[in-house]
């Protein structure tokens, strides 16, 4: 925690990712310093989900480099890699709680398995982490008994157990009500305040991108087009930022002759 | 061309499947022999659970059909040995059979049905819910946490299943023996053990534990493929079950040849 050379958390140095012959990520670099909160931001199929699981190890990146905590992780081995993941957290979109474990036993899960803890420590461990998402006292319910947003809050406990360096949270606020979402930022706030986490999120939720974020990423087709702080972000005048931002949709085929080869399903002339 | 082209890909699509069957079957293999030794710990009461569901719950229904298995080669061998007024060989014949052949492949079927299918279901749900991904972000290995406990289950309650359906095919066949053939029950007892090589015993517990291996491997190898959505959690189900019956029955092809080969 100490080291004076190491005050970027998460550093990507041009990461490329590839599914076999379709290129995702065209070369991306961003820096994240420690206890900061980057919002990545997005549409569908813009690349930021596939920069998500890069950046926690679900996908090999193709070329580049992923500095999280003064190491590589695109060059390390399986084992390495399972030392890294012990220090970061990730809360999945749908919670991802096991649905055979109860909410408790889901927190308990990487305690038991990765420390050496006594059950009695673990134990109290897992009541602080459920009381600090507003779970306490829900230990023994299935994840089928909670509502969304409470399996969401349970996910965050448990991405929590092991005091992570860095939290990813991936859509933190979809398919929840107005007021749900809000308690989501108002948590994850929470715990940037409270224990100076570094935290990365991906959404495309704009009023509770600018509440949470320090800084903001804005991924368009694989590459980013904006990078900077909440009120850069807000005063931009790059069009595809502006687009985002003011909810513009992408305009329709103009062209009667494009629609026509679109419908009929022959090649556009080269020139388009 | 089509033609051989369908040919070239299903054979190459064949090689995969069995490819990604051996890799996960490997990997099992190594978290269960070597990864101890590499502090990475076997999970025993995961593998308690997994051998209680596998084994001890499908006693009822594999005494069941087994029994039937039994009387029915009874019935069957009998109707062609009062022939030649050979019924006291219906003894022989009934033991031969099930611990050497159906005693372990009517296993595999009941277990393909009641376990492999289920390991592809519960794989394949975590998949699509992301509790796959979960694991892995949580340094947990997929295969070590999920694959090991069950193949672990499998090859150990596989030839314990199949030496009860052994006993409860002999029962069924017993039947037939006091109510059709003139054996008094400790008689057919005695000659079904008379009849019994050490040989067909052991054979039939090699198979077991071989199909168990086949089983785990395709039923958790076709829930980690499975794809997003409900729908193909069905498909690697049903496909886990089509795939494991041919495939077990292959391996019973191929041991049952070995075995002749290696009797003579």
């Amino acid at each position: 925690m100490s080291d004076p050379n190491s005050d970027k958390t998460l550093s990507v140095h041009d990461l490329r990712v590839r599914y076999g012959e379709r290129e995702i990520l065209h070369g991306i670099s961003f820096d994240v310093p420690r206890g900061e909160t980057l919002v990545i931001l997005g549409g569908s199929g813009s690349g930021k989900s596939t920069l998500l699981r890069t950046l926690v190890g679900l996908q090999p990146a193709t070329s580049g480099e992923v500095w999280i905590r003064g190491q590589d992780i695109a060059k390390m081995s399986e084992d390495e890699l399972d030392e890294t993941r012990k220090k970061i957290g990730l809360s999945f979109q749908g919670g991802a709680l096991f649905g055979s474990m109860t909410v408790g036993e889901n927190v308990c899960l990487p305690l038991r398995e990765h420390t050496q803890l006594e059950e009695s420590t673990i134990q109290i461990i897992m009541r602080l982490k459920l009381e600090q998402v507003g779970l306490a006292g829900f230990e023994n319910y299935m994840p089928s008994q909670l509502s969304g947003g409470m399996k969401k809050r349970a996910a965050v406990a448990r991405a929590m157990a092991m005091d992570p360096e860095i939290l990813f949270f991936d859509e933190p606020s979809a398919g929840l009500d107005p007021i749900i979402a809000a308690g989501i930022d108002n948590l994850i706030l929470k715990l940037k305040k409270a224990f100076r986490m570094t935290i990365i999120v991906v959404t495309h939720e704009l009023a509770s991108a600018f509440l949470i974020a320090d800084s903001m990423l804005l991924i368009n087709k694989g590459d980013i087009v904006a990078h900077g702080t909440r009120e850069e972000m807000q005063n931009s005048t790059h069009p595809r930022v502006r687009q985002f931002l003011d909810r513009v949709p992408e305009p329709e085929v103009a062209e009667e002759m494009d629609y026509l080869q679109m419908l009929t399903g022959e090649a556009p002339p080269k020139a388009l | 061309m089509a033609f051989f082209d369908s040919i070239g890909r299903n054979t190459v699509g064949g090689f995969a499947y069995v490819g990604g069957l051996a890799r996960l079957s490997g990997r099992a293999a190594y978290f269960t022999l070597i990864g101890p030794f590499r502090g990475k710990a076997l999970r025993w009461s995961r593998a308690f659970h997994q051998a209680m569901a596998v084994g001890v719950e499908a006693l009822p229904i594999l005494s069941t059909i087994t029994f039937f298995v039994g009387l029915i080669l009874a019935l069957q061998g009998a109707y062609e040995l009062r022939k030649f007024g050979a019924l006291q060989y219906v003894a022989g014949g009934v033991a031969v059979s099930m611990t050497r052949e159906l005693g372990p492949l009517m296993t595999a079927i009941v277990v393909i049905g009641r376990s492999g299918s289920a390991f592809a279901a519960e794989i394949g749900t975590m998949k699509v819910t992301e509790e796959i991904d979960a694991l892995t972000t949580m340094a947990l290995n997929p295969v070590q946490f999920l694959v090991t406990p069950k193949f672990l289950a499998m090859i150990l309650m596989l030839p314990c299943l199949t030496t009860w359906a052994d006993f409860m095919g002999v029962m069924g066949g017993a039947v037939f023996g006091v109510t059709g053939a003139s054996f008094t029950f400790g008689g057919y007892v005695q000659a079904t053990l008379d009849a019994l090589l050490k040989r067909d015993i052991i054979t039939g517990l090699i198979k077991a534990v071989m199909f168990g291996a086949v089983i785990t491997a395709v039923g958790c190898y076709e829930g980690f493929e499975t794809g997003g959505g409900a729908e193909e959690v069905g498909r690697s189900t049903t496909s886990a079950v089509v795939m494991s019956i041919f495939l077990v029955i292959i391996v019973d092809l191929i041991f049952t040849s070995l075995f002749y080969l290696l009797g003579r």
